[in-house]
């Protein structure tokens, strides 16, 4: 039955075949740490799946799985959770995610030729990954960058008015690994983290608890 | 309103186009604008000191209602107006800044982000301060990195500078700040939804009445939920005024603006404009913002204020960005997006492609907007595909009745939130104005001549 | 009414909306019903419908219009007017107008509706117009609150359009399999599409496709392209049974409802989400494909599986059960089941059931007549009595009958005179929990605090759960638990007390000198629902912490948790022992040591129900003779003399009793099994054998003719039933309660010694699926049972130097049994934990009844 969900849901189920799945000591503190933050556990989910998503570029099953027992829910919550947003991603996907905004305002200025381009060039439909792991290649909404059409981000880092050839440009400055500082693989999102300061003033969490108890 | 045509604007005369001080882009220059010695340099945390040290919570809240300063989320809901609906005694308080920003076209409270935190951290603050928030939680979408970042470390920053935190400026005043991201979701934009995905949960708005933020909202406490652009203009309202705010520009729609004007113009960009003075047209035709059409080209419509609003078209151009008068003339400012489209446009793509941006996007909570606009994307893009059928029209208008009956302005609808009605409001004003486009279509298997053809997967011209 | 309507009613929560939806409210609904009352006041109701928060109506934000203040009269006014479609009604304040319409005959379609779940306005079916201060708006009338003076069109041109409009909507990507659908002829989804849909569809687009029925359980199936999205199931999962298994995954046109993809729907209440489904995406695997809803006959009746009393409705088609479905009882059930009741049904229709009357012959068991059957029984009786005395005879069971029947052996047993009598095997409490101040089920719901000093109620009392559950996510009360381990309430326990097993009293102790627990037990009603937590410890522990708590509360009622379908009935109809020395534990003691020679067993199976397995099989061996009545081979059964085919649930009528003393009505549904009789029948047939004047004229039992006169003897002779007429259970749908015939409680003193050498503490309990019959003979449920399992906590395991997995040895002092270990951190160290009665290692010849706590050694099997 396990299979047959599985198959229904389209999700890989790691029989532990090397991913790193559960969350890895390190990030089970920065994970705590988050939590503490929000007045309820749960608040914390979207963040830690993130994290999740940083360590292994996308949400292996037992990831979930851990993150469940981290906030006291279970895993069906939090996959219901995870499968809403479109940024999380429930098998791998290439280590650059290319997203070509293809929206009214794209529209108008050559998105889908930008597309069509880009297609040519990774050999790959939008919405696939290029067999050699590199690029998934998708159609995405708009990404607040209008006045730039035609966008696209690569694993959401900008690039603006892009013609045919500053794409095939930045395929091959990827290829190249010549963007390895600007642009992390696949699932990191900022670099930098907010911290738990010593002057935290916890009087959402404090404030919470006492209506909670009542 | 206006007896000048596109050839000869009368603003063009020297000095009528208005123009006012820059409230929330100033820093935009400022190479460091971002850090926090830059903002501190250039004034930053001044209006906090001021409020901490010398206003009671009352008279800041005071300052805002004076400005009047409408919501620049999408609502125009004036802030001072929404923080009085909090009711008295019940604590804590949330404040949720909303920087979700994703409807298509709008382009503003990245740039707020991005290069300028500190001025969105101050304004968060001045809210707390204000209503007597126990902590705010600012929920920047998930697809922007850079704003994250800058974000984080604006608030590290202004942790360790004793801004934010436990006794803020030495102040019995504490609060805090989370930073909180999205994972991919236009809906979460809606305030409600937005409340629900900060609790964990899948983004699904919940319903006005009973669920109003400001009476239960996160975790069911009292919320006040505002838009990055609206706070960020608090700085500057508590430093010079709400009446200083309140007379830059129209007495309808109060202070600067920014508008993120894209399509088919010279120059494309986004600009802080005095509010309800400005028009549509100054925008897209003077030298100092757009420059005119693409090509010298007409304006065959434009949309006024996000994919969601009713289009307008060349005829509209004089309207002033006032609030009250777009909202009468049928549409509306909303998230302050204008997207121009020229005479080469292809009205049935763009109108399919906002259409496929709510199908794709509604949360599936209520099954009008789920199974509506799914079908109503389905129709528009077999269009476009080039198998239209003779009916195809009139399923698409009586498919719109039962998400939004009577096709009103504004709609009423058979929805939980106002993201189906969204995707009515494309073909009402496509299907009215330029109906033989898609008659063309549905008889030709393609567009009329003179417009230009996308190369959209599935028709004929992506190969 | 039609067909396809009168099947409605059980399909769905229509069973409730005819009229006990009246009290719904009272319960779960009310708080959410008020809520939306006090906000409807504090906001606007112009909002809805109408206003686009985009276009900026500001209508749309709190307060904008409070100048409509009409609301805010519903929080003062008792009851309210409502005009709907021109008429005038009466309406509590707090209700919601769909639920005005459907009590006034005005009826509007909805989907995600449902009276015992919070509103949650999904589907959009139930739009319907309210007059407002612009004219008229449309509604989600599911979640709009009624209001003084409101007025109210469920007819308009407007309400049919946008009825139709989203019923051609959710009809849309519908597949067109009605004819091989489950749900084919009792769906609200059909149904509507009758009444309420606009005829053909306009869609003619690709449909959404999904992989068809896959399984989320052993026991349900889902098909995402029928599923409409309502939230039901997972409303259900997450609100009422607090199993959140399944949720909706994905988006927009893609949302689903899913598992996690590693971990099952295994809810003990999966089966309700089925009766709920208003389409027929759940389906469950016991009824698939067996019947059409109009070949489907039922009747409402109780289910005895266990002791609480949910109403059902008990259907059959060509004479053979198919489907259980529960009935919204306000006092007991709120329409739920759990699934162990719901699917038990199978068991009746089991190949192993007893079909004729069996006699032992030099070959075994043999079919014989009941004349034959009857006489050789009665002979065993007669010489039983010429050769010892009535002392010598002992009557087990009767729990598992109706009340007529128990209270029938209970009078053949006072006519043979016999004082071994009980329908306990030592394996629940003292009948005289009985005669305290009993609390009723909704006492305990409502109760300021609730001491739960007994079982795990999920596994013993499922539906009892639900509503304890209830009683504390909804904030009415607090729970404050004292168990060895943790339960399925542990979660919602205000204060969870763990104690070694045998020591509550102590633990009762302590906790009563707590200031905090002391004062919330001083403030407000208190409820302790006393049962059996642990089989390998005697009763004293209990009943002395039962008395503790008693004597520091005195106005503390107490809702026994006895498990058992009747067992409440049969001891309060004559089926307690006189005295504790002639229990069913004494009388099995007396069998092994010789001092009893016929033991006849009514529905009883000592080797299964008794906790002390040894004890049983030598009281069986010590018994000479062993006359067993019952529907389905047991291993008793198999060492009977005579075996007296009786009748099964659904196959005979009358009355049962549950925990709180409320006695309803079972139906007979079906033709029994070959040539079975209800067992007071063959109470009164061997009555009858044994001497004319046994059951002379003039005895309750002297003229009966079929079961009603049974009941009536019941209520005429029975103190404490003489208001359960059928008269009175005719009129009162949810049955009439009982009085409470007064005992003192003595509270043994309770001491236990040191473990010596046996440095486990020995806790065995049961789960809700283990080997009973009725488990075990149900194709469905069979495979459900855990299996037989010790667990430790982990450091003890450790200690040990045993992995998780590894079988080990446990050594009482009468017997080793050999389970696999399994580490829990739940459980306490120096505690092993079984499940009871799950085969295998046989935890059961451990127990030892006589001990006041078993007390165990772990060996490592090297
Ligand atoms: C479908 C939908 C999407 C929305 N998206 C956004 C958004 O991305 N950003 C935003 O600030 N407001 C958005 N809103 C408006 C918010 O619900 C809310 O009105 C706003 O954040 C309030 O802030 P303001 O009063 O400062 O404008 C959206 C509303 C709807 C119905
Ligand atoms: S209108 Fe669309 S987005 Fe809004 S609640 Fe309904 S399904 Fe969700
Ligand atoms: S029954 Fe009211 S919206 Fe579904």
């Amino acid at each position: 039955m396990r299979d047959a969900h599985a198959r229904a849901v389209g999700v890989r189920i790691d029989g532990g075949c090397g991913f790193m799945s559960r969350l890895s000591d390190h990030n089970v503190i920065v994970a705590r740490d988050i939590i503490g933050r929000y007045p309820r556990p749960k608040s914390a989910l979207i963040p830690i799946l993130h994290l999740a998503q940083e360590q292994d570029g996308y949400l292996a099953t037992d990831a979930m799985a851990h993150i469940a027992d981290l906030l006291g829910v279970t895993p069906a919550e939090v996959y219901g959770t995870a499968t809403f947003y479109e940024m999380f991603k429930f098998e791998p996907v290439g280590r650059y995610c290319i997203n070509v905004c293809t929206n009214i305002s794209c529209q108008l200025l050559g998105a889908w030729e930008l597309l069509e381009h880009a297609e040519e060039t990774l050999g790959v439909r939008s919405g696939s990954t290029t067999a050699d792991g590199m690029f998934t290649i998708e159609d995405v909404e708009c990404i607040a960058a209008c006045t730039e059409a035609p966008a696209l981000q690569v694993n959401y880092r900008y690039r603006y008015k892009v013609s045919d050839d500053d794409f095939d440009r930045l395929v091959d400055d990827l290829r190249e690994g010549r963007l390895i500082e600007e642009i992390p693989p696949h699932g990191t999102l900022a670099r930098v983290r907010q911290r738990t300061p010593d002057n935290w003033a916890g009087t959402g969490k404090a404030a919470q608890e006492a209506v909670d108890a009542r | 309103m206006s007896e000048t045509t596109a050839d000869t604007p009368s603003f063009h005369v020297a000095g009528l186009v208005p123009t006012g001080p820059k409230l929330v882009t100033g820093r935009f220059d400022v190479e460091d604008g971002h850090t926090y010695d830059g903002f501190v340099r250039t004034g930053g945390y001044a209006a906090l000191r001021k409020a901490l040290t010398s206003m009671s919570a009352q008279q800041v809240h005071d300052e805002v209602r004076t400005s009047e300063m409408q919501g620049r989320g999408g609502a125009g809901f004036p802030a001072g107006v929404k923080w009085g609906f909090l009711p008295p005694d019940v604590y804590p308080r949330y404040i949720v800044v909303n920087g979700d920003e994703s409807e298509p076209g709008t382009y503003k409270d990245r740039m707020l982000m991005e290069l300028d935190p500190h001025q969105l951290i101050e304004g968060v603050l001045l809210a707390c301060y204000a209503v007597g928030a126990a902590q705010a939680f600012l929920y920047v979408r998930g697809e922007m990195p850079l704003a994250q970042e800058r974000i984080a470390t604006a608030l590290n920053d202004a942790y360790a500078h004793n801004l934010v935190g436990a006794n803020i400026l030495g102040t019995d005043f504490s609060t805090d700040i989370q930073l909180s991201w999205g994972a991919g979701a236009y809906i979460v934009g809606e305030e409600t939804a937005l409340i629900e995905s900060l609790e964990g949960e899948r983004g699904m708005p919940r319903l006005k009445p009973p669920f109003f933020p400001a009476a239960k909202g996160l975790y069911m406490q009292p919320t006040i939920v505002n838009n990055v652009e609206s706070l960020a203009n608090l700085p500057w309202i508590i430093n010079e005024s709400g009446q200083a705010f309140h007379d830059l520009a129209s007495p309808t729609s109060t202070g600067m603006r920014m508008f993120a004007v894209s399509g088919h113009v010279n120059n494309p960009g986004v600009f802080e404009v005095p509010n309800g003075t400005t028009t549509f047209r100054m925008l897209v035709e003077a030298p100092e913002y757009c420059g005119g059409v693409r090509d010298g080209r007409r304006v065959k419509a434009f949309v006024p204020g996000g994919a969601s609003a009713i289009w307008f078209f060349e005829e509209h151009l004089d309207l002033p960005l006032d609030k009250a008068t777009v909202d009468q003339a049928g549409s509306m400012l909303g998230s302050g997006a204008i997207v121009i489209m020229d005479d080469t446009t292809d009205m049935v793509a763009a109108c399919w492609r906002i259409v496929r941006f709510f199908a794709r996007e509604s949360c599936g909570k209520c099954t009008p907007c789920r199974e509506g606009t799914t079908w109503l994307e389905r129709i528009l893009k077999r269009i476009i595909d080039g198998h239209g059928r003779p009916d195809d029209l009139g399923t698409l208008l009586a498919v719109c009745e039962s998400i939004s009956p009577g096709l009103a302005w504004p709609p009423r609808q058979t929805t939980i939130c106002p993201l189906g009605p969204s995707a009515v409001s494309p073909i009402a004003s496509a299907i009215v104005r330029f109906r033989d486009e898609f008659d063309h279509y549905i008889e030709h298997g393609r567009p009329i001549d003179g417009v230009h053809r996308h190369a959209i997967h599935g028709t004929g011209a992506h190969v | 009414m039609s067909d396809s309507t009168k099947n409605e009613q059980v399909a769905d929560e229509q069973t409730t909306a005819a009229e006990p939806v009246a009290e719904a409210t009272e319960g779960t609904d009310e708080n959410v019903a008020t809520e939306v009352a006090e906000d409807a006041a504090a906001v606007i109701p112009a909002a809805e419908g109408s206003a686009s928060d985009e276009a900026g109506v500001e209508a749309d934000q709190p307060g904008a219009a409070e100048t409509d203040s009409e609301a805010e009269t519903t929080v003062t006014t008792s009851t309210l007017t409502v005009h709907i479609d021109g008429g005038e009604h009466e309406v509590e304040p707090g209700k919601l107008v769909i639920e005005a319409c459907l009590d006034n005959d005005a009826y509007v379609p909805h989907f995600c509706w449902h009276p015992r779940m919070s509103s949650v306005g999904m589907c959009r079916q139930c739009l319907v117009e309210v007059e407002g201060p612009r004219g008229p708006m449309l509604v989600v009338s599911c979640m709009t609150p009624v209001s003084d003076g409101q007025i109210v069109s469920t007819k308009t041109d407007t309400v049919k359009r946008s009825q139709e409009g989203v019923l051609e909507l959710l009809l849309a990507n519908h597949p067109l399999d009605c004819p091989v659908c489950d749900k084919g002829g009792e769906c609200p989804l059909q149904d509507q599409a009758f009444s309420h849909g606009p005829g053909e569809s306009r869609y003619v687009e690709e449909k959404r496709h999904y992989e068809k029925p896959i399984p989320i359980s052993d026991l349900v199936l889902l098909d995402r392209e029928r599923c409409i999205l309502c939230d039901r199931c997972t409303r259900f999962a997450d609100e009422v049974a607090g199993d959140k298994l399944i949720q909706f995954t994905s988006r927009g046109n893609d949302t689903q409802v899913m598992t996690f993809p590693d971990e099952p729907f295994a809810s003990y209440f999966s089966g309700n989400t089925v009766q709920i489904c208003p389409v027929g995406a759940l389906t469950a695997t016991p009824y698939r494909f067996k019947a059409r809803p109009w070949d489907l006959e039922q009747r409402e009746s109780t289910c005895t599986t266990c002791s609480v009393g949910c109403r059902t409705v008990i259907q059959s088609s060509r004479d053979e059960l198919l489907r259980y479905q529960g009935v919204d009882s306000d006092p007991v059930n709120w329409g739920w089941l759990c699934d162990r009741g719901r699917f038990n049904f199978e068991s009746v229709n089991s190949e192993h059931r007893i079909a004729e009357p069996m006699v032992r012959t030099d070959a075994g068991l043999i079919e014989t007549s009941w004349n034959a059957a009857l006489k050789g029984a009665a002979t065993l009786i007669r010489d039983t009595l010429a050769d010892g005395g009535p002392e010598r005879i002992a009557i087990l069971g009767g729990a598992r009958g109706t009340n007529e029947d128990a209270f029938a052996w209970a009078q053949l047993a006072d006519a043979i005179g016999t004082p071994f009598r009980d329908a306990q095997l030592g394996d629940g409490l003292p009948a005289t929990v009985l005669g305290l101040d009993r609390a009723t089920i909704d006492e305990a719901a409502n109760a300021s605090t609730i001491v739960l000093l007994g079982p795990d109620l999920k596994e013993e009392l499922p539906v009892l759960y639900l509503r304890l559950r209830d009683a504390a996510e909804k904030r009415r009360s607090r729970i404050v638990e004292f168990s060895a381990v943790e339960t399925g309430l542990t979660r919602y326990a205000w204060k969870s007390v763990r104690h070694q097993p045998g020591t509550q009293t102590a633990a009762v102790g302590d906790a009563l000198a707590d200031e905090e627990i002391g004062a919330q037990l001083a403030g407000g009603d208190v409820v302790v629902v006393v049962g059996r937590a642990n089989l390998a410890e005697s009763t004293h522990a209990t009943m002395s912490a039962l008395g503790a708590l008693r004597a520091a509360v005195p106005g503390a009622k107490v809702l026994p948790a006895l498990r058992r379908g009747n067992v409440v009935g049969a001891l309060s109809l004559g089926m307690a022992p006189a005295a504790a020395d002639h229990d069913g534990l004494a009388a099995l003691n007396a069998a092994a040591d010789g001092g009893i020679d016929l033991i006849v067993l009514v529905g009883a199976d000592p080797l299964n129900d008794c906790p002390d397995a040894d004890l049983a099989r030598r009281a069986l061996a010590g018994a000479r003779r062993i006359i067993s009545i019952d529907t389905i081979t047991t291993e008793s059964t198999k060492l009977a003399d005579v075996v007296l085919a009786a009748a099964a649930y659904g196959e005979k009528a009358g009355t049962t009793t549950n925990i709180e003393g409320r006695v309803t009505r079972l139906a007979q549904k079906v033709t029994p099994t070959g040539t079975v009789r209800p067992d007071w029948m063959i109470a009164i047939e061997l009555g009858q054998m044994l001497g004319d004047n046994l059951f002379g004229p003039g005895h309750p039992l002297g003229r009966v003719a079929g079961v009603d006169d049974i009941t009536d003897a019941i209520a005429g002779q029975v103190v404490g039933y003489a208001g359960v007429t059928r008269e009175a259970l005719d009129a009162e749908r949810d049955g009439v309660l009982a009085g409470v015939v007064a005992t003192e409680l003595e509270a043994p003193a309770s001491s236990i010694a040191g473990r010596n050498s046996y440095d486990y503490r020995l806790m065995v309990s049961r789960k809700l699926y283990d080997r009973a019959v009725g488990t075990a003979m149900s194709r469905s449920l069979a495979n459900l049972a855990p299996g037989p399992a010790a667990h430790l906590h982990p450091l003890d395991l450790d200690s040990l130097g045993v992995a998780d997995g590894d079988d080990v040895k446990i050594v009482g002092a009468k017997a080793t049994a050999v389970l696999a270990a399994v580490a829990d951190a739940s459980i306490q160290r120096g505690v092993v934990w079984a499940p009871f009665n799950q085969g295998g290692g046989r935890i059961e010849d451990v127990i030892d009844a006589s001990a006041p706590v078993t007390d165990v050694r772990i060996e490592v099997i090297q």
